[in-house]
């Protein structure tokens, strides 16, 4: 008998990835997902469970362990900085996170704002950088903040750069590239180590091929 | 008085109510006994150090730590672990005769939260150190115990990992050269970055051969298998040595029993600094996090001026009754509920009840407003009520 392994991961396109991974390493998975409502797919055949989640709460359900392994973007590694391993770059969904503004716009002198869904890694970012801002935290629509005025600059991830051009901003700097992980709660890697290890392998061949 | 913040207590802190707290004294009377009966004495330590000694020694990043001042000015801290109070008052008043000193504890610790304000910033440990033993047995011991405690307390589905600080630091060292890259590399470990790790490997300009021992010491966990595979990327130095201390307990942890709850995890690093040998962490069903972890901590001592080496364990007595599951039933209670004229009666009742070690509640039946709500409380009850031999129950 094989234990259940729950896996946490974003719905949408990076569920589909995901899924697409999985049956490349071998995993034999329904060719197709109802996931328009449901929270949680089983796969009996397999013994998983997937649970769909916003990708900001993937590393939360992990670290508490009710999820034994998540599928977390680097970003939201990087912002929540949850104590949970990171075991594997799955290199999807690429993209990376830069800063941006209205094109020839200096940053305020006087009070220097940034706009960002990643308050403690944007923080972080321009303390190493020496400079002082003030960080706003919004939860979506980022771009928004400097053409209106409620910021210099904002940070948040680019993967074409579309939006960004269609809202008439300029990249400044690129702070990191951003790929998908495969994290584990440090419990379940030790308790659920032969499943969890043998997961790993084969999924890391299709990343990584020889 | 004032109203204000009745029901509301500092972030991190909560209430224990009757029913878990005869739950959480049960696990730890078990536990506690088991210590006693492998020769470790309680002691207990104040809640508040110096920030200065204690404070500075612990383990526990200066973040977490509850700081105040003394009303000279002194800094102040709630004690964040129970290892460098042991320590002190180890290397202070017990450290006389040059014997292993068997130490054991059940205490409340304090530490800040920086995220979620609703977990727990106190929180009890009951733990043990065995001071100025430095064989191999001692640290066997410590896994044993932790091994044996635990299924006294009523833990089945658990597992304890083993590493060695000293074959991480070694292997690193020899490959890498000098200690600043060693702990740089040691930092992804200790953040359980792997995907930066291999990327830190790959970016290092090493040898094939080398990049491969780092990538394969990612691998090291599992059985005893796990000390050749470890052989076989260090070929000498301490970090040998250290393989050569794993496979000893490993022999010792055999003859104790124990082995079917224990595992080798070699990139364990529990800690930058603290740990100076053998280390394990407790992982249980049930819990997302470690309920327990111990190693050996050969620098502390020193610090307070004995230089000798130490090992111990502790586990967090809130994670422990997380895993074994719910509330236990609580002992039965018995009440006499008995009205003025017969009240003497109802003492001696009650007295020869306690003397049968039965739990009693004497209550003045007038006290009561409602007689159910009363009798539904209790698993027994007996009624000395109205003239003696008329009770209108009994």
């Amino acid at each position: 008998m094989k234990e259940m392994l729950t896996i946490a991961m974003p719905k949408g396109r990076i569920f589909l990835e995901a899924v697409e991974l999985l049956r490349g390493a071998g995993y034999e998975l329904p060719p197709e997902f109802d996931d328009s409502r449901k929270l949680i797919i089983e796969v009996e055949e397999e013994k998983f469970q997937f649970i769909l989640a916003k990708p900001m709460d993937v590393p939360t359900y992990v670290e508490h362990g009710v999820a034994d392994l998540g599928i977390a973007g680097k970003d939201v590694m990087l912002e929540e900085e949850r104590d949970v391993y990171e075991l594997l770059d799955l290199k999807i969904s690429g993209c990376y996170l830069a800063v941006a503004g209205l094109p020839d716009k200096k940053m305020n002198d006087v009070a220097p704002k940034v706009a960002t869904k990643y308050p403690h890694l944007a923080a972080a970012y321009f303390r190493e950088q020496g400079e002082q801002v003030e960080i706003i935290k919004l939860n979506g629509s980022i771009e928004l903040a400097p053409i209106i005025g409620l910021s210099d600059r904002i940070v948040d991830i680019v993967s074409t750069g579309q939006t960004l051009k269609e809202n008439g901003l300029v990249e400044y700097e690129k702070i990191t590239d951003i790929t998908s992980r495969l994290i584990v709660n440090p419990v379940s890697y030790r308790m659920k180590d032969a499943r969890i290890s043998e997961l790993v392998s084969r999924l890391s061949k299709v990343v990584n091929p020889a | 008085m004032t109203e204000l913040f009745m029901f509301e207590k500092p972030l991190g802190m909560r209430d224990t109510l009757p029913d878990l707290y005869e739950t959480k004294s049960r696990a730890r009377s078990s536990i506690k006994a088991e210590m006693k009966q492998w020769g470790y004495q309680f002691i207990a330590t104040p809640a508040l150090e110096y920030y200065e000694t204690v404070g500075t020694a612990s383990a526990i990043q200066d973040q977490q730590l509850f700081k105040l001042l003394d009303q000279q000015g002194h800094t102040l801290v709630l004690r964040p672990d129970m290892t460098a109070p042991i320590a002190r008052v180890a290397a202070s008043k017990l450290l006389n005769d040059d014997l292993p000193l068997r130490l054991a504890y059940s205490e409340s610790l304090y530490r800040a939260q920086q995220r979620e304000g609703g977990r727990p910033a106190e929180f009890e440990q009951v733990g043990v150190e065995c001071i100025g033993d430095n064989t191999i047995s001692a640290d066997g011991e410590m896994i044993a115990l932790a091994v044996s405690s635990l299924k006294k307390a009523g833990l089945t589905n658990f597992q304890l990992s083993v590493g060695h600080i000293g074959f991480v630091q070694d292997l690193f060292l020899q490959i890498l050269g000098n200690e600043e890259r060693a702990q740089t590399l040691t930092k992804y470990l200790f953040e359980k970055n792997y995907v930066g790790y291999r990327e830190h490997v790959q970016s290092l300009s090493l040898s094939s051969i080398d990049r491969q021992r780092l990538f394969s010491f990612l691998d090291m966990r599992g059985g005893e298998e796990v000390i050749d595979k470890a052989l076989s990327v260090v070929e000498n130095g301490k970090g040998k040595a250290a393989i050569g201390e794993l496979r000893v307990l490993w022999d010792i942890i055999r003859e104790y029993g124990v082995e079917s709850s224990v595992k080798f995890d070699l990139t364990l690093v529990s800690h930058m600094s603290y740990y100076t040998g053998i280390l394990f962490e407790i992982y249980a069903g049930n819990v997302g996090f470690p309920i327990g972890n111990g190693g050996r901590y050969d620098r502390l001592l020193q610090k307070f001026g004995k230089p000798t080496g130490a090992t111990g364990f502790a586990v967090r007595l809130d994670r422990l009754l997380e895993s074994l599951g719910g509330l236990q039933e609580t002992t039965p209670l018995h009440c006499v509920l008995f009205s003025s004229e017969r009240r003497q009666e109802a003492f001696a009742a009650a007295a020869e009840k306690r003397a049968n070690g039965e739990n009693v509640v004497l209550q003045d039946i007038s006290g009561v407003k409602d007689i159910d709500a009363c009798t539904s409380k209790f698993s027994d009850i007996t009624f000395l009520v109205g003239k003696t031999g008329k009770g209108p129950l009994s």
